[in-house]
């Protein structure tokens, strides 16, 4: 088709040559947006994996992707039972084979019979399906000692990511001095400050103690909220526990000062406990928010608002790719939940197979079940080598002279903190490169290990780390750690 | 609609024995089957120890250990790359060159999303900036699919109406396009044009003269194509094609096939699947700047990765059976009777309500619902407007308490003014679907007598 008789002049005024959406014309919220995880580091790990495919010769023969909470990735196996009830629900034909234990197509049938012409196929309503709302409100209970959960302050979601973006889609508002803004950890996981960066929102950091286990100092919070006041207008407070990239898991005692401080201070509480089944170290025990507020009595537990975040993405289960979640809220305001619901309802519903498997996460085999011993066992032997993964992490890091590695308490990541020499982060500077991501970059092209950086996460100024994850095997991850932990020692020298 | 439908299934007494959901496009939820292949390979690949089953074919454990072996620790469980498993965006590019008879599909260009929905939601929140009188304008069709308008709200951007022209089919008018970009550029920086074709909820399906004058509108305005093509595979009238913007785009030749921006979008949720609930799309991003697309993989990134099984079910709704595999079959006659079914019922919708005096329904050229014109008497609409409410929606609420019938009021997606519509969807099984037309007749009639 020729050009229009008459247009030629108008595309010569127009300069189409020029694109309607560029750098300039974009978003600038999204352009100010970024997510480390899946950053510059990974996008270059990326490249060397392409290399190594193409026969060019490297110093390693494969690249270690030790940057992304993604167990099965890294070999770790789901969970039979889920699996099997999530397979009769897609093809409930299977139900009537003989290949599969009863208690799992009890489960398939109850959750089919739910859904919309029961099949996984048909939208649910957009907070889930109301059984699997339910049967989590039952797991909420148990797991806090029989507090109550109403199913109606719960709505899954796509991931626990989908949530959490969606809680602080409502929370941010106001303009200049009043503009909402929303304390989150440092470091942190940076979900939280790429929202905020899309949200136009403001970010207020508060440092963990790196010193102290990365515990949480409520007189850091308040350091953090009163500086902030002066430029915005705090609201909401974020703290992740189990900790993501840091591991620590909050004691009781610090949960309670948390939303002591909270109240006070008029902050809606995000808590992020997507590692809640991921805690290893012995003295250490996983406290839900939810519980801790209702235990404090009034007036916390009847007017401080909570959102509390999981997830099927990590604990034993790692089932990243199905991307299946909840928030539970408590005290929100009922037409702000109204309005929350209304918001999701434009993303018609999450997925169908995540809810399913959030199903059996919440509702796993009982005792006297068929595919309890099964279970139980997969479970715990995920669990057990986790917490020997951590521990030999912690272990090896901290024999390494330059090397600090806090304890991994919980969750699925180390954090150590590396001495950088001068020298390097000079060299970094010329490169327009943060020093850490300098040593990153290099610890890829010369062993094919890939970490990332902790610019990415946050740190004091000053301070250098690295988030590496505990999931790859045992014995791959002993190798890792040596030879990270020889790359370090050579780099140590080479910018001496 | 929804929340009320919701509360009269609780036991009490009334004039009907069930509420029928004819207000949303889920065709599984109204008893439409799922495709046994592609619920196989799913089968396969959620759980493979059944690989070594003998009660399935061969040719969905060929196609579950591709995309087995394509995902990281070979499993559904693993996050993917956040553009989508590679093989899965190869085969998508594969489907629309075979689609588009040979116009070349580049993989780098397509990004699998949770659901279409997905896709459109974030292709506008890159394109909207400015302020003030430079903030960016949306053109969306009225009536539209309020995904649009919701996005747009949310987004804080400027919504531009352009009118479908309900006495010609819902044909697309440029002229009309036109009007509305000149009226907008008082107040706002139109950049975006949004198509939704098969239509939603209009039905119609554009002639290919009418895209290419769309394109040519496009390039001319400099404004930013999005085409929901979700319901490409749903087009019934005898006399109506699809065309996919991509092809039409590039048969126009280089000045536009290299010039105009273009965001394509499809879903497993449509079509002959009716897989809504796996949230499974893609888009196809045709001449975007290289940077862009690197903000748009950044900004997916941070949501990591659409879930995989939808994925999974994409890659069998572009990657079918084919003649001389096992499977094949089954599943086209599964695939026609579903297609030749929808058919039917947009016919029989069509025919039905024109017979009812006071409502005049388009022809259902395309998608799944019926948009039929209702008039609603002047009382009415006083007596509407007195309790605060839309016309239609006060006819829709009266409906549903009479019948049990739920289907949207045309308010909810946008009608000229003084005009009322709703938006019924022909997903039913044909004897209910015969038994709800009826049914929404007696009451029309009913309603006309009661309220004139």
């Amino acid at each position: 088709m020729a050009l229009r008789a008459g247009a030629q002049s108008q595309a010569a005024r127009n300069g189409l040559k020029e694109k309607v959406l560029t750098l300039d014309t974009m978003n600038p919220c999204v352009q100010r947006v970024e997510y480390a995880v899946r950053g510059p580091i990974v996008l270059r790990a990326l490249e060397l994996e392409q290399e190594l495919r193409q026969g060019v010769k490297k110093p390693f023969t494969e690249v270690i992707r030790a940057n992304i909470g993604d167990a099965q990735a890294m070999g770790q196996r789901p969970i039979t039972f889920l699996r099997q009830v999530l397979a009769l629900c897609v093809y409930p034909d299977l139900l009537s084979s003989p290949d599969f234990p009863e208690d799992a197509k009890r489960r398939a049938q109850r959750i089919l019979q739910a859904c919309g012409g029961h099949s996984l196929g048909a939208y649910s309503i957009s907070s889930g399906i109301q059984l699997i709302r339910e049967d989590v409100a039952q797991y909420i209970k148990r797991r806090d000692g029989g507090i109550p959960a109403d199913p109606n302050n719960i709505f899954l979601s796509t991931g626990a990511s989908s949530a959490i973006v969606t809680v602080l889609k409502l929370l941010v508002a106001g303009e200049g001095l009043s503009r909402t803004g929303v304390l989150i950890p440092i470091p942190q996981y940076p979900l939280y400050s790429a929202t905020l960066a899309e949200l136009n929102a403001v970010q207020v950091d508060y440092y963990l103690d790196e010193d102290n286990v990365w515990a949480l100092d409520v007189a850091e919070l308040r350091r953090a909220l009163y500086q902030a006041r002066d430029h915005c207008r705090p609201r909401a407070l974020c703290v992740i526990n189990p900790g993501n990239p840091t591991g620590q898991v909050q004691t009781r005692e610090c949960i309670e000062a948390v939303i002591r401080f909270a109240f006070e201070e008029g902050l809606f509480l995000l808590a992020d406990e997507v590692y809640q089944d991921n805690v290893y170290a012995e003295g250490s025990r996983f406290h839900s928010f939810k519980k801790v507020l209702t235990e404090m009595g009034p007036p916390y537990a009847e007017q401080q608002e909570l959102a509390s975040f999981h997830s099927v993405s990590k604990g034993y289960m790692g089932e990243c790719g199905f991307r299946g979640g909840y928030v539970e809220v408590v005290n929100m305001d009922p037409e702000v939940q109204r309005q929350m619901l209304k918001l999701m309802s434009v993303r018609l519903c999450p997925p169908l197979p995540g809810q399913a498997l959030l199903d059996m996460v919440v509702n796993p085999p009982a005792p006297s079940d068929p595919s309890f011993q099964q279970f139980q066992a997969e479970k715990q032997d995920v669990l057990v080598e986790l917490a020997a993964k951590a521990k030999l992490t912690e272990q090896v890091f901290n024999e390494v002279p330059g090397i600090h590695c806090n304890p991994v308490q919980g969750a699925m990541y180390s954090f150590p903190r590396v001495q950088l020499p001068p020298r390097a982060v000079h060299r970094a500077q010329e490169l327009g490169m943060a020093p850490d991501m300098f040593f990153c970059m290099c610890l890829l092209e010369e062993t094919g290990i890939c970490v990332v950086p902790g610019s990415g996460f946050g740190q004091r100024e000053g301070t250098y780390h690295f988030r590496m994850t505990i999931l790859p095997p045992m014995e791959k991850l002993r190798v890792l750690l040596e030879k990270l932990s020889r790359f370090h020692t050579k780099f140590t020298r080479e910018y001496s | 609609m929804t929340l009320r439908a919701l509360f009269l299934g609780q036991g009490i007494k009334k004039p009907f024995t069930e509420v029928i959901r004819a207000n949303i496009g889920d065709a599984q939820a109204m008893g439409q089957q799922p495709i046994t292949f592609l619920r196989q390979v799913m089968a396969l690949c959620t759980y493979p120890n059944l690989l070594d089953s003998p009660s399935f074919p061969e040719d969905a454990k060929k196609r579950a250990r591709r995309i087995l072996q394509a995902c990281g620790g070979n499993s559904l469980g693993s996050y993917s790359a956040s553009q989508g498993v590679n093989c899965i965006r190869e085969d998508v590019a594969a489907y629309i060159t075979r689609r588009d008879g040979g116009v070349p599909a580049d993989p780098d260009n397509i990004y699998l999303t949770t659901g279409a929905s997905d896709g459109i939601s974030t292709i506008l929140k890159i394109l909207v900036s400015g302020g003030g009188k430079s903030r960016t304008g949306v053109m969306i069709p009225i009536p539209q699919y309020p995904l649009y308008s919701a996005v747009i709200s949310e987004l804080d951007a400027i919504q531009v109406n352009y009118y479908l022209d309900e006495e010609n089919c819902w044909a697309l008018n440029v002229n009309e396009l036109r009007r509305a970009v000149q009226e907008a550029k008082d107040h706002c920086d139109p950049k975006v044009l949004c198509i939704i074709n098969p239509g939603n909820p209009t039905g119609q399906v554009q002639s290919r003269k009418c895209i290419e004058d769309v394109i040519h509108f496009a390039w001319e305005e400099k404004l930013f194509l999005l085409a929901d093509e979700v319901y490409q595979d749903n087009v019934y009238s005898p006399d109506c094609r699809f065309h996919s913007f991509k092809k039409v785009l590039y048969e126009m030749g280089p000045e536009y096939s290299n010039n105009v921006e273009l965001a394509s979008f499809h879903s497993t949720s449509k079509g002959y699947m009716g897989e809504c609930g796996y949230r499974g799309g893609y888009m196809e991003v045709i001449n975007l700047h290289p940077e862009i697309k690197g903000q748009l993989v950044k900004l997916l990134s941070v949501r990591l990765c659409p879930p995989v099984s939808g994925q999974a079910a994409m890659d069998i709704v572009v990657n079918p059976p084919v003649p001389g595999e096992e499977s094949f079959e089954q599943f086209h006659r599964e695939k026609e009777s579903v297609l030749g079914n929808l058919a039917t019922k947009a016919k029989l919708t069509e025919d039905l309500f024109n017979k009812v005096p006071g409502i005049h329904c388009n022809p259902l050229q395309g998608a799944m619902y019926a948009f039929p014109r209702i008039f609603i008497p002047t009382k009415t609409v006083e007596a509407a407007q007195a309790h605060k409410m839309a016309p239609d929606m006060f006819y829709c609420m009266k409906l549903l308490e009479e019948t049990g019938i739920c289907v949207v009021p045309g308010s909810g997606f946008g009608q000229r003014e003084g005009t009322y519509h709703f938006r019924m969807t022909i997903l039913p099984p044909v004897e209910k679907l015969k038994t709800v037309l009826q049914k929404v007749k007696d009451f029309h009639i009913k309603f006309l007598e009661k309220y004139a």
